[in-house]
């Protein structure tokens, strides 16, 4: 059976692979309120995309809507080339793994994994075989009789892939499978799942707000806001060339500053002409410049293209945070030089540091690093997921 | 521990212990004493004996069949009506929850009298019934009328406990279930029911112990024709003066309904919470 083919370990993705879920304008609203405003997204075979955005971005709309909890107002969503908008969720080959697991409390491990299969009227040594490599490739062994009420998190997580993978589906879908785990066990899963994925080939569409898991597992990023997708790519093109001020903003730390792009290869920002790398804007178009902290070299006051005093030093281990104001912007420089608080500093950016970016929608949205701590806590404040959209 | 405190503790108890020897046991004692006395307070078994004659057995065997019947409607009836209760808006939930207990809110005699209005052959419904050609269909005193009239009183009691316990159900369960290839009917099957199994076992209680030892229904609406425990109990008291028989049916009706709830609890887990 084709079925049996797709456990098999094969190679990393090949560039020509196909399709396997295709959304095709697809738009939902609740209540009066867009959550999807028509957005497109191809999924191609053994890929990890990753669906990344802030709570109410509407990736777990698009989540739940690939897995058919959510028929979408207009659009198709295509499955293998074929449209399954009227197929429900129980004919669907696609299995996920539930944000708080939804384990079923009144069967123990052995059966919540086996559920899926009961359903099929499967002998019981298949389903015994299927259970036990689904176990040991969770590193389950031995927890058949346990209830699964008094596993940790963990384990929990594990029976929670277990049972939504022996279904063998040809895409998994992970709504925050890690949001409830500590840190320490969410890094370990997060490299177990990455393995897990490579291993069997599925396809894995996996949601989060937490964007050092999407860049740390994925091969392909959506980073969504407003119900839109602002940006497709790679891990490393997400985080190089950000599309617009919220993909800068919301992947990583970024000074994003209003410049004026004067020609090609020449920006101009705080006063200043730089050399950059960015060209085919139109002459003096304004646009956000996005300069990253870690891009930013501190140097005598005599020899920097811009000056500033410091305003705040935060260690952080591996480098200094500094805070420095530069007329009135208040930029944010990682350093593994210590400079004192109030000094006054030069600073120097390499063209290929700078990464211009056209102007949109988000545009002033993220200031500077002036009040810090609010941006903090706007960056974290994305716990409480989507709720409204569950339903 | 603080002595003084524990003495505080034992006296918030006493009155509730008062309570429970006055009402309760004192009762069941006086129960005891007349179930194995004759009227001139001599020890006898007599009165328990006295259970065996066919005409007893058959009182006690039809109040069973009566109440299981009563109980298993009231169960297909009330299981989906609290589902899709537990369904509805928190809102919508509370309106309907005070729509199934409100017939209750009349006097239980006024709501039976109404249903010999209703089942009569000349009642309402089989005048309904002639106007439009059909009929008339003979419904008061049959069996059917007095399990009716059991269902009708004591469906809310099957309605609230699966109620309480299926707007509990996380809703994400059901969308797992679905996800793992559970159609609507196996998403019942397999995660609603046996996670609503304590509220099935709370309700079958509720409804079925009523039933059994209900009075007054039947002789409404069976006509006298099909006596039950109930109706013979109260008999023994308030015509036939003989306390001492009254009490050995009052007592072989209490094992009755200790078996069943040990048969109850057998079927149950642990965490059944069957309320006795």
């Amino acid at each position: 059976m084709n079925e049996k083919k797709i456990l098999e370990p094969e190679g990393v993705a090949s560039c020509e692979a196909k399709k396997i879920v295709e959304l095709i304008d697809v738009a939902k609203s609740f209540d009066g309120e867009i959550v999807l405003d028509h957005i497109n997204l191809v999924v191609k075979e053994k890929e990890f995309m990753t669906l990344l955005g802030p709570s109410g971005c509407g990736k777990s709309t698009t989540l739940n809507i690939i897995a058919g909890f959510v028929t979408p107002d207009t659009g198709d969503v295509l499955f293998d080339n074929v449209k399954i908008n009227d197929v429900p969720a129980n004919k669907r080959h696609v299995n996920t793994v539930f944000q708080k697991y939804a384990l079923f409390p009144h069967l123990n491990v052995y059966e919540n994994i086996a559920f899926a299969l009961r359903l099929k009227k499967m002998s019981e040594e298949e389903i015994y075989e299927r259970v036990e490599e689904m176990l040991a490739m969770v590193n389950l062994r031995g927890f058949e009789k346990r209830d699964v009420n008094l596993l940790s998190g963990g384990q929990q997580q594990r029976v929670a892939i277990a049972r939504a993978l022996i279904n063998r589906p040809k895409v998994l879908l992970l709504d925050e499978p890690l949001a409830a785990l500590d840190l320490k066990l969410r890094k370990d899963m997060q490299n177990e799942l990455k393995n897990m994925q490579r291993k069997t080939g599925i396809t894995f569409i996996y949601v989060t707000h937490d964007q050092e898991e999407a860049l740390s597992m994925s091969d392909t990023v959506v980073v969504m806001a407003n119900g839109k997708i602002q940006q497709i790519g790679t891990p490393t093109d997400i985080y190089n060339e950000p599309e617009n001020a919220f993909v800068a903003d919301f992947i990583g730390e970024s000074n994003i500053i209003d410049g004026v792009m004067l020609d090609d290869y020449k920006a101009k920002f705080s006063g200043h002409e730089f050399e950059c790398l960015d060209k085919g804007f139109s002459k003096n178009e304004p646009v956000d410049v996005v300069i990253r902290p870690e891009d930013v070299d501190v140097v005598p006051v005599d020899k920097g293209m811009l000056v500033g005093e410091v305003t705040s030093v935060t260690f952080k281990g591996v480098h200094y945070e500094i805070i420095v104001d530069i007329d009135n912007f208040k930029w944010m420089i990682q350093s593994t030089d210590y400079v004192a608080p109030n000094q006054k500093i030069g600073i120097y950016i390499e063209p290929d540091a700078i990464h211009v970016m056209k102007k949109s929608e988000f545009s002033n949205m993220f200031g500077d690093y002036s009040s810090f701590s609010d941006e903090l806590e706007h960056l974290s404040d994305t716990n409480e997921e989507e709720n409204g959209e569950d339903e | 521990m603080n002595k003084k405190s524990n003495i505080l503790k034992q006296a918030a108890a006493y009155p509730h212990i008062t309570w429970a020897v006055l009402f309760i046991i004192a009762p069941l004692i006086f129960v005891m004493y007349y179930a194995f006395t004759d009227r001139k307070g001599n020890f006898t078994f007599e009165n328990i004996s006295a259970m065996a004659q066919p005409s007893y057995l058959e009182v006690f065997l039809r109040s069973v069949c009566f109440a299981f019947l009563a109980t298993v409607i009231c169960l297909i009836i009330a299981y989906p009506v609290a589902y899709f209760i537990s369904k509805a808006s928190p809102k919508t939930q509370k309106i309907l929850i005070m729509l199934v207990t409100l017939p209750q809110w009349l006097n239980f005699l006024i709501r039976t009298y109404s249903w010999m209005a209703l089942l009569e052959d000349t009642g309402i419904i089989n005048t309904m019934l002639g106007s439009i050609g059909l009929g008339p269909i003979h419904m008061i005193n049959t069996p059917f009328a007095v399990i009716l009239g059991m269902v009708y009183n004591f469906l809310p009691y099957m309605i609230i406990p699966l109620h309480s316990v299926m707007s509990k159900l996380d809703n994400r369960l059901l969308v797992a279930a679905s996800d793992l290839g559970c159609n609507q009917f196996q998403v019942m099957t397999r995660v609603v029911m046996p996670l609503s199994k304590s509220g099935i076992i709370s309700g079958i209680t509720m409804v079925f112990v009523p039933s059994i030892s209900t009075f007054y229904i039947s002789q409404k609406l069976g006509g006298g024709n099909f006596d039950l425990i109930g109706d013979t109990i109260e008999r023994q008291f308030q015509t036939a003066y003989n306390y001492n028989l009254g009490a050995a049916m009052s007592f072989v009706l209490m094992i009755l309904i200790v078996i069943s709830m040990a048969i109850m609890n057998k079927y149950s887990d642990e965490d059944g919470g069957v309320i006795v």
